[in-house]
Parts: structure tokens; C-alpha cells; sequence
């Protein structure tokens, strides 16, 4: 059985015949600094969820639950639009 | 089938118009400007139903029909030297991309110091792009190879772009009778374009052209090879039923002259047809000699050019262009690569010929062919490269 990701078993000339498959990709460990949310401080505000470029906000019922750490770059953009009076979100380095 | 007097561009132009692709671009470039000319006259009278592309630059011009066969159109471009020279970072991806486009390149000497005629150094720098090269003596081997072209390009094993060579000014500005096939032949012969992941499909969409770095990109290569190994087989069976159609059988090499002369010149492109009046006076006067000419120059007919020229007892390649600093020229290291154990002494000899469109004349090809009966005679290559016809 050759390697299903061998040359014999893949589309030719480099095309990607499915879509939206993005989410196959896990982005999430190019990060250098992850976001950590302060549940009691989050006023669910979603400003988060607006402004981040790779749909990490994690929203149940309307309520921000947390990120999708495999999608998630660690671009810090959630926490510079998080509300400074609310500053539920903070950037920690990876290995902390 | 009617016999016409044509140029070698009117000729291609006119087979342009016959396939009638969905998608062309145009920009020109001496010598291939008066082959889009005729082109543009067929489009002009509405003989065609192709979208004519008008671009800025050689490189718009192959992106241009990079992205139409994407699309999933019949493609086609044509250039020449540095048009091609310009094009060449998009010449690769369409390789790369799979995309069957079909372009006939006016061979013409790459600059500088600057030079508008015929030599081969334009698409022998295209040799390891990925493309299929067809090389042509004549217009009518030229308008036969371009008509074939599309249907090797196309064919569901290959997906390769195919290039269509032949030489500027002495084929491509001269007249010589043609057989063309009617527009009718032509289109029953190429056949409606079968579709491979066309980007205009929209309810299926595909990415074409995304990130490959060292995850994917060495597979896809590999696939290339696999696709380059299975281009004989399409050639041969697409040869074979042009045959049926026109007569005329075209073979990834020509012999010319008695199979089993022992004495052999190499050659392709127009020179070929001078050689073989030099081939036909030398077996008059009794000296057994014949000419090996090169039709398929990409892939490399290895096996072909192994049965014709071993045991041989000596063996001239002409290069219409060097390789700067390398043992020969193009066609004369392939030759040499083929041979390695197959011959026992080293009988090649290789002549540098014809740059910047230098005349090669009949008593030139008869000079080597005498050279070569020294080599025959002593076992011995006084010089591996010659330069013919440069003033010393």
C-alpha cells in the first residue's frame, strides 16, 4: 500500500480540489504568546470575536468561552480591542 | 486536402485558426509578429471564436494563458527569444500548474549583443522547464506539429504545456507549398478539450497554485517526471493517427539516408533539410552516410536515439547553440549521455554552428561529414568542438 500522501496518490500540479479546508491546518503553533481569558472579568462584549482574523474566539450561547488554540497565531489583536476598563484578556508567552 | 504556398508563420497561424482556441494571447516579437498577424487577420474577418488577448509583455502573455487554461479554455501563445526569455518564471508554473497550453516558439538568438535571427539558444534554455519540445525542420512539419500539439497537451496522462519550434526567418519568413486539412479535419482531429478541475467551475472549486514548500512540492515534481515518461506513447499514437489522416507519419527522430550507414550526423530544425541534400550527393558518389534528425527534443528519446546511432563507427552533432563553459552544446552532451556504454571509443564530435542566424551551407555539412570519415578511419576525435563558420 503506497503512502496516501505520496506522489502517486495525490491531485496533480499542486491543486486543492476540496474547499474549506483551512480548518485542516493548524496554525496554532506559530505562536510566540497565547491569549488567556479572565472569565469573571469578560463582559461578553464580543469585540474579540469581531476583530480576530482567524475565527479563534470561541462563542456558546453568546457568551465568550474561550480561544481555538489550534487555529489561534497568537496575534494579540483580542486582547488590544478587549475594552481597557474590562482588560479580561492578557498575551502570556507560550512556555509559561 | 489543399495545397497552398505559405510562410512558415502564415502556415502556423493559419493552424492556429484551424484549432481555433478559446483563449490566445498576443504580443509580438521578430520573428513571430507576422504568425499573430495572420492569426489576428483570421479573428479580424471572424473565422475564429477565440478571445483575443492583447498584452503588454511576453510575461503577461504566458500568465494570460496560465490563467485561461486554468480556467479551463484551449490556450495558446507564441513568441520567440527574449519574448520567451521574459516569460520564463511563468513558462516553469505552467509546466508546474499542469496546464496543456500549446505554444509555437519562432527560434530566434537571445541577446546580446542584440539579434533577430535564427538560433536555438532560446528554447534549448527552456529544456528543463517541464515543457514537451517539438522541434520542426520545415513549414509543414511545423503546421502538422502544432495541430498534434493540442492533442498531446491535452491528453488525459500528459496535462503538459507542449512546445512547437521552428526556425525564424529561414522557415518562418519563407514560402514553401503546405498541405493544410480543412478547418472541419482539424477540429474532428483535435477533438473537444476534455476538462481537468476547470477553475470556472464554480460549484466545484479548487485551488490552484497554493503553498507546495517541502511538505508536497517534491511529489509534484515526481509527478511531472511520470507525466514527461508517458509522453512517447501519446506522441506515437497521435503521430499515428495524424498519419491516417494526412499521410505523413512523423517518428521521434528521422533517418535519413541508410539505416545502417556508419557515419552519422545529428542534427534538428531546418539545418536538417540542407544535410539531407548533402546525405543524398555523398551516397551518390558512393560514401555511406545518413543524417539523424531530432523531432522530439523533450522528452528525450533516449532508447530511439541508442538504436540509431549505436555502432556506429563516427558521429557529428550540430548545435544550433552552446551551452557557455560546458563539454558541447545541448543536443551534443544529451547524445553523449545516451551513448555512455553504448559505444566502446569515443567517436562524437561536436560542431557549434549557425549562431545569430550565420548561414550553414551544404559544403559546411560535407566538411564535417569529411571530418567524421577521419574520425571513421583513425579511431581518433581531433577536435571535440568545432565552432562552423566563425572567423577565427
Amino acid at each position: 500500500m503506497s503512502d496516501p500522501t505520496g506522489w502517486k496518490n495525490i491531485p496533480i500540479g499542486g491543486l486543492i480540489v476540496e474547499s474549506g479546508n483551512s480548518h485542516d491546518y493548524k496554525t496554532g503553533s506559530w505562536r510566540t504568546y497565547r491569549p488567556v481569558l479572565d472569565e469573571e472579568k469578560c463582559i461578553n462584549c464580543h469585540q474579540c470575536w469581531i476583530y480576530c482574523p482567524d475565527s479563534s474566539i470561541m462563542i456558546v450561547d453568546e457568551k465568550m468561552t474561550g480561544f481555538d488554540y489550534d487555529h489561534c497565531k497568537g496575534c494579540g489583536i483580542c486582547a488590544e480591542v478587549c475594552p481597557p476598563k474590562v482588560a479580561a484578556i492578557k498575551m502570556v508567552l507560550e512556555n509559561e | 486536402m489543399e495545397r497552398v504556398s505559405l510562410t512558415g508563420n502564415d502556415a502556423v497561424g493559419t493552424a492556429m485558426a484551424q484549432i481555433n482556441p478559446d483563449v490566445v494571447a498576443a504580443f509580438p516579437i521578430t520573428p513571430q509578429t507576422e504568425l499573430m498577424h495572420k492569426f489576428a487577420e483570421f479573428y479580424a474577418d471572424g473565422k475564429v471564436n477565440t478571445e483575443l488577448i492583447l498584452v503588454e509583455s511576453e510575461h503577461s502573455a504566458m500568465s494570460a494563458v496560465v490563467g485561461s487554461a486554468a480556467a479551463g479554455a484551449r490556450s495558446m501563445t507564441a513568441t520567440s527569444a527574449n519574448g520567451f526569455a521574459l516569460m520564463w518564471e511563468i513558462v516553469y508554473i505552467a509546466a508546474s500548474l499542469r496546464l496543456p497550453i500549446v505554444m509555437p516558439v519562432v527560434n530566434r538568438a537571445l541577446s546580446g549583443p542584440i539579434n533577430i535571427h535564427c538560433d536555438h539558444s532560446d528554447t534549448m534554455g527552456g529544456r528543463d522547464s517541464g515543457w514537451v519540445q517539438l522541434f520542426s525542420e520545415n513549414t509543414q512539419e511545423v503546421y502538422d506539429n502544432v495541430i498534434m500539439a493540442v492533442k498531446i497537451a491535452e491528453h488525459k496522462d500528459i496535462l503538459l504545456p507542449v512546445m512547437a519550434t521552428f526556425d525564424g526567418f529561414i522557415i518562418s519568413h519563407t514560402q514553401e507549398v503546405v498541405e493544410l486539412l480543412s478547418d472541419e479535419e482539424v477540429q474532428k482531429f483535435i477533438g473537444k478539450k476534455e476538462m481537468y478541475y476547470p477553475l470556472l467551475d464554480v460549484k466545484n472549486p479548487v485551488t490552484y497554485g497554493p503553498l507546495d514548500l517541502q511538505d508536497y512540492y517534491f511529489e509534484h515534481k515526481r509527478q511531472q517526471v511520470e507525466a514527461m515518461l508517458k509522453v512517447p506513447a501519446v506522441v506515437d499514437e497521435v503521430a499515428k493517427d495524424y498519419a491516417k489522416l494526412t499521410g505523413r507519419k512523423y517518428d521521434f527522430i528521422e533517418i535519413y539516408g541508410p539505416e545502417d550507414a556508419e557515419i552519422s550526423l545529428v542534427a534538428l530544425g531546418s539545418t536538417a533539410g540542407t544535410a539531407k541534400d548533402v546525405v543524398d550527393k555523398l551516397n551518390d558518389e558512393g560514401k555511406k552516410v545518413n543524417l539523424v534528425k531530432i523531432r522530439m527534443f523533450r522528452p528525450w528519446p533516449h532508447e530511439t536515439i541508442v538504436n540509431a546511432l549505436k555502432g556506429k563507427k563516427a558521429i557529428g552533432i550540430m548545435d544550433r547553440s552552446d551551452s557557455f563553459g560546458a563539454l558541447g552544446g545541448p543536443v551534443f552532451m544529451e547524445i553523449r549521455s545516451s551513448l555512455m556504454g553504448e559505444i566502446k571509443e569515443d567517436i562524437t564530435a561536436n560542431y557549434i554552428y549557425g549562431l545569430g542566424g550565420r548561414d550553414i551551407s551544404a559544403p559546411e555539412i560535407e566538411s564535417v561529414y569529411n571530418d567524421l570519415f577521419e574520425i571513421a578511419e583513425t579511431g581518433k576525435v581531433k577536435n571535440r568542438k568545432t565552432y562552423l563558420g566563425v572567423r577565427e
